[in-house]
Formats: structure tokens, sequence, C-alpha cells
């Protein structure tokens, strides 16, 4: 079987352009040679780009599953043009044993329609206090360790924790941020923090965070990846980091680069985020930091949380938000206004991703893997949550003018989605 | 009418005449406490809940008073840890009680914006009593009350807000009106109990006691946790009194006809030294406890005006 994409503009990230021309899936893979093929589709004025591979995704699954599963969780990616999730393991019970890796290995090859990779646990139930078998892990297929949104505060143990996972040279991924400085906070403290009356973190909590993350990273020599960075402050500490050649990447969220602080206004809850919602100065340092590159990757950092535990006063109601379906079209929010161009939203989204989890897909080029999507940069439509595919609806674009969909996403030259 | 909502949530979104209205409202109400039959049928027939998420004795009974005495049926649930214990929400309290067809919920809750999220579940008007840090619209309105009646008037006068900024809902409620009502606001206290950007709401920020109490009109204290003192905020109580505790020799450099409030409960000779609260030629404490009912009676009845209304219009 072979389809031929015809007259689509071509998003290369890995060539930085956007041009119009053919593209062929066959057997699964990429053809840029023969353009002979069964069938074909028009793709004038539509774009093709590599799938998006989205890096800290929340699959409740095990413990939670009415909150979202492997399939609810695919079917949200294929809708949303996400072609890879790595899931987080900050489940109930997290993912920090062989035998619970196994599980979730399990469960997302037979259920998600689109491919799904696993970060396991640094250290035992995120804890902090004993390290996982990461050997056994990495053998088992872990891409990436991670205690998430749990810093490990333990110095000594974190820089073992480090040192040991280098050996494997394994991807740790870490949450930049001063546990006793954020401790109980919900809010970026500021005016608006003062005027909501909320318990608020000082955005130097992130970079304290990042720093002393960076210097054991210097200690150790791990491979080292921070999750979000959302701070004008941490910025420019990564900036210098950066070049140091030390083996770091970093990362941010969506909702951080399509909201401010001030969207918390009425105590609104599904932007309760972890990181706080940071000031619109942050906000647009932190795109400008993807433009330049200083930040590597952006993803959706899909978080389901039910009704029961968002409709709650903010000081009491679970953070984070889903975002395997908006991804792109909050994205193409900075392609319109001009802030990012194309082939930079898809090295954030897809490329960089790809290259810094050691993953053969992100690029359109020849022979490639064919995970790609069809997108309509334009559509307009108003975002209704009833109609996403996740269990849960926590999304903060709920009724939010978008532009921009997907119409057909291919997981291996298989089409698994289609409007 | 300017004072048109269904709820009173906080002062923050009020005019200056719905302020005004309510003032005026009250001070009908304070002539009428002060007689014999203090009572009024006003509110005969509707039911008033006074939910109570957080420790409180003065202002639930300034509002059971208040509803009583406009000839409401007034219940009150203490909820601290109860239902909440059991696992219920905020929310499903809430349509329980909405289902019982209150026709007002008075609400204090620790947690700021928890009352907003209430009223958006209810039928009936709600009255924040207080949520979290954020507000306390009726201290604010029955503190004005007490400036005014002292002072003459309610704008152009320096007032100092004295103490535990950072975690006080008394603060920002009497900053907005006092704010609202073009006064000129001074805060003072130690730099770990001031908010963050708090220079930026249109006040002046002072670290030093006696130099931000000169020649101000009004001394507004407010109640410090004791928990703060153990080292945490601030070194302890001892130091505390020392250098923001209001004694005679720091209020004269306050005008001399300059007046102490509180809202209570005080911690004497914590943050005010006990014989400037007895002291009736400046402390007007008492009056304020006065006040409270009277404003509250005249909240309640703007209330059910504001919902008889909506009523009206609906049915023509």
């Amino acid at each position: 079987m072979s389809l031929l994409l015809k007259n689509a503009l071509l998003v290369e990230p890995d060539l930085n352009k956007v041009a119009e021309g053919n593209i062929v899936i066959r057997n699964g893979l990429i053809d840029r040679k023969d353009f002979r093929a069964d069938n074909e589709i028009d793709c004038k004025g539509k774009f093709v780009a590599p799938g998006i591979i989205d890096l800290g995704v929340k699959v409740s699954e095990p413990g939670e599953s009415h909150k979202e599963s492997f399939e609810s969780a695919g079917k949200a990616a294929a809708a949303g043009g996400v072609t890879t999730i790595i899931t987080r393991p900050d489940t109930k019970a997290a993912i920090d044993t062989p035998e619970a890796y196994d599980f979730v290995k399990k469960k997302g090859n037979d259920d998600c329609i689109v491919n799904v990779f696993h970060i396991a646990a640094l250290t035992k139930e995120r804890k902090g206090r004993e390290i996982c078998e990461i050997g056994m892990l990495k053998d088992a297929g872990a891409i990436a360790f991670s205690d998430c949104d749990n810093v490990i505060q333990d110095n000594k143990i974190f820089s073992r924790a480090l040192k040991y996972a280098s050996t494997f040279d394994a991807l740790i991924i870490g949450h930049p941020q001063e546990k006793s400085l954020s401790q109980g906070a919900v809010s970026t403290s500021g005016k608006f923090a003062t005027l909501m009356g909320l318990p608020s973190v000082s955005p130097i909590a992130e970079r304290i965070g990042l720093e002393r993350d960076l210097a054991l990273v210097e200690m150790t020599n791990a491979k080292y990846h921070f999750d979000q960075i959302t701070t004008i402050s941490s910025i420019e500490v990564l900036k210098r980091a950066k070049k140091s050649g030390l083996d770091i990447s970093a990362g941010t969220s969506i909702h951080h680069l399509s909201f401010n602080e001030l969207d918390i206004a009425d105590y609104k809850t599904f932007f309760k985020l972890k990181p706080p919602l940071r000031s619109e100065n942050d906000r647009l340092e932190t795109i400008e930091a993807v433009r330049d590159g200083t930040i590597d990757i952006i993803s959706s950092m899909h978080t389901p949380q039910d009704e029961e535990s968002k409709r709650l006063p903010f000081e009491e109601a679970a953070s984070g938000a889903i975002g395997l379906e908006t991804i792109l079209p909050a994205m193409l929010r900075l392609y319109h206004s001009n802030h990012l161009k194309m082939d930079q939203i898809f090295n954030a989204i897809s490329l960089k991703p790809a290259k810094r989890l050691g993953l053969a897909c992100g690029s359109l080029k020849h022979k490639k893997i064919a995970d790609l999507i069809i997108f309509d940069a334009d559509k307009p439509f108003i975002l209704n949550r009833e109609l996403l595919h996740s269990k849960v609806k926590n999304t903060p674009f709920d009724g939010h003018k978008l532009q921009g969909q997907v119409l057909r996403t291919f997981v291996k030259g298989k089409e698994v989605f289609s409007l | 009418m300017s004072f048109t909502q269904k709820h009173l949530l906080g002062i923050e979104g009020l005019a200056q005449s719905a302020i005004l209205e309510i003032l005026d409202k009250a001070e009908k109400y304070a002539e009428l406490n002060l007689k014999t039959n203090k009572r009024v049928d006003i509110l005969a027939g509707l039911t008033q809940i006074n939910m109570f998420f957080e420790n409180s004795t003065r202002t639930q009974a300034s509002f059971e008073l208040a509803g009583k005495r406009l000839g409401a049926d007034v219940m009150n649930m203490q909820l601290q840890g109860s239902s909440i214990k059991k696992g219920e929400t905020l929310v499903d309290t809430a349509l329980t009680l909405n289902a019982m067809r209150p026709d007002l919920l008075v609400v204090r809750h620790p947690h700021s914006g928890a009352v907003d999220l209430l009223s958006q579940k209810v039928n009936c008007s709600v009255v924040n009593a207080g949520d979290g840090q954020h507000e306390h619209p009726t201290q604010a309105l029955l503190d004005a009350l007490t400036i005014r009646r002292t002072k003459g008037r309610l704008h152009r006068l320096n007032i100092a807000i004295c103490g535990d900024i950072a975690h006080s809902r008394v603060a920002r409620s009497n900053m907005f009106l006092l704010g609202k009502m073009e006064n000129r606001i001074r805060l003072i206290g130690p730099p770990t109990l001031m908010p963050s950007k708090i220079s930026e709401f249109g006040v002046e920020v002072y670290y030093d006691m006696i130099e931000g109490l000169k020649d101000v009109d009004v001394v507004m204290m407010l109640r410090i946790q004791r928990e703060r003192m153990d080292g945490g905020f601030i070194p302890s109580e001892r130091e505390y009194f020392q250098l923001y505790g209001l004694d005679f020799k720091k209020l004269s450099h306050a005008k001399e006809d300059a007046i102490v409030m509180h809202p209570g409960p005080m911690n004497r000779g914590v943050e005010i030294d006990g014989d400037i609260a007895d002291d009736i030629t400046r402390s007007v404490i008492q009056e304020q406890v006065e006040m409270g009912v009277a404003v509250r009676m005249a909240i309640m009845e703007l209330l059910s005006r504001n919902q008889n209304n909506k009523y009206k219009k609906l049915l023509t």
C-alpha cells in the first residue's frame, strides 16, 4: 500500500524550511524519491509535518484509569496530531520497578493507537530516598527517568542517582524548583497574587532549582533535561549553562506559552498548573527562548484531573491541564501571531524531542518512519471541551477561539485519525 | 440605587456610590439599634444560613443578630472539619444547603476564592464573611462607617493599617474601600508580613511605625496570629510589641485626635497596649462592633431588595 500526498506544504524542521512538494507513504516509511502510489490525496494549501512527540504525558493508568487510559489518551493524541507520547511515571502507584514498567508497556502496546514510550521513576515511589533499578528499567525499555514534580531535595541522594544513571547514559528529567520556597504556593508572587489573596511563590524558586540541578549535573556528568522552564530569570541562567558544554536540554509547556497569571482570575482552577502561570513578560520571554533555541522542547504536560479534584477552592484543587488535543492549535496561535515560524514550531514539538530521546522520527526525510500529520493551519473553530477524546475535560482552552485543525494523522504509515 | 449586586463577595467590585448606599442605609440601622424595640420585619419569612468553615464567634454573632433583628429565620452551621473530614466537598455542601431553599448564605472559609466558588453554585444571595487571605467586605464597611461617624467624613484622611498585612483579608478589603473613597493609605509592618508588590496598589509602605504614624487620622491595628511569632516571620512576641505594638508613645506621633481601631479579637500587649484599647477618647473598638450589626443589617436588606427586583423583572 502506498499513498501520495501531493502539493503539500512540507514542514521540514531539520532543513528549517517549509516548501510545497509531494511525499509518499510506502510500507510505513516516507518515500521522497518515487512518487508512484496506489492512492493520492491533494493537500493543496495544507501542511504536512512530522507528527508531534509529546514528552511528559500523564496517562493516569495504572491507578486512575477513570481519568485517562492508554486507549483514550491514544485517541486524543491521534486527534491532536501527536504520533508519539512519552508517558510520565507519576501514576498511582509510580512506575518504579521493571514489573510496573512491563504493565504500562503492555497496556501501551495493546491499547494505544499512537507510539508510546515510558519514563520510569528515578527513585522508589518517587520519594527521593532509594534509587530505582535504573539498569533493569532501561533494559525493559525506559526512555528516561524522572520523579516528575517531586523534587529530590537531598543532594546526596540526588547526586548519587545522577551519577548512577550516567553509567547507563540514561536521560534524567528534572523539575527545577526549590521546594522550600514553593511548598503550599498556588500562584506566582506579584500584584495579582496579592490581590487574589493566594499563597504564592517567587519565580526565583525555579531559578534556584535550576542552578542547583546544574551544579549537580556538572559534578556527575549526567544527561539532563529540565521539564519546564517558565521564567525570565531562569532563562538567563539556562542560556549561560548551555554554553558550558553540559549535556542538558530544556522544555516548557504549551500552557505557559499561551496563558499568564491573570488567567487564574475568578479562581479558575483549570488554570491551576505546576509551576503556576507566570507574568506576561515571562510568557513572552519564554516564547523568545523557544525561538532562539534556549528552550528545546515544548510539551503539553497533559495532566488529566476529574471534576471532583478541580471543583474546589483554588488552594485545594488539583493542578494540571490536559493538552494532547490542543497543543497544535495552541502552537499555531504563536505561528499566526508571528512569534514562531512553522519550522521552529516543529523543531520544538517534533524533531528536537526525537533527537533528545534517540527516536527515529520527527522528520520528513526519505526512508524515515511515516509518523506524520496533515493539518489546515487556518481553519477556525471554538473549542468545546465536551468534544475532546480524553476521558476528563480539564482544558483551559474551553470556549477559546483557535485556528488550525489536524485533518489526518499517520503512525508508521497507518492512518489513525481523519477528520 | 447603586448597590445592585446579587452577592456581596468583596469590596473590589463595588463602586463608590454602592459603598455609600450601604453606609447610608447602615446609618439608619445604627439609630434603630439604639431603640428598645430593635426589630423590623423586612426579612420576615426569609431563611438565613451562616456557614462558618473557620472559627468565629464575633462575626457569626453579629450576622446572626443582624438577621434576627430583620425578622429572618437564622440558622448557624459550624462546619470546620466536620463534613469536610467526611470527604464532602464545598460544592456538595453548598448544593445540599441550596436544596433547602435558603434566601441568604453567610459564608466564611479558610481559602481565598471559596466563597466566590460557592456563590456560583447556589440560587440565593451570598455574603462573604471572610475568605482566606482575600476579602472580608463587611469588616471594611463597618470600619468605614465607624470612621465616617467619628471623623465626620470618609475622604481625604490619612489612614494607617498596621501589622500582618500579608495574611490579612481585613487589610485587603480596607485598602480597596478606603482607596475608592480617596484616602491616603499607609501600610505599616515588618517586611516579612508585607505581601509582594503591595506598593503597586497605590499605598505607602512603612517598616518603621513611628515614621508611618506621623500625622495620621486613623490607626487601624490588625490582629497577629500567635503562630507567626515563633521565628518564622518575626523573631518573638516581645520584639514585635516593641517595634510594631501600638502604645501611647508611638500613638503620640499620630494626629492628636487620631482614632484607634481593631477588628478584634485583640492580643493585648502584643499588637496593642491594653490601655489604649480601653481609652474611650482614642479607641473606637466598641463602636466598630456596634456598627458591625448595623452594616450587616443594611447589606441583608439591600441584597433581599436586589433579589426581589430580579424576580419582578422576570415577571414583567
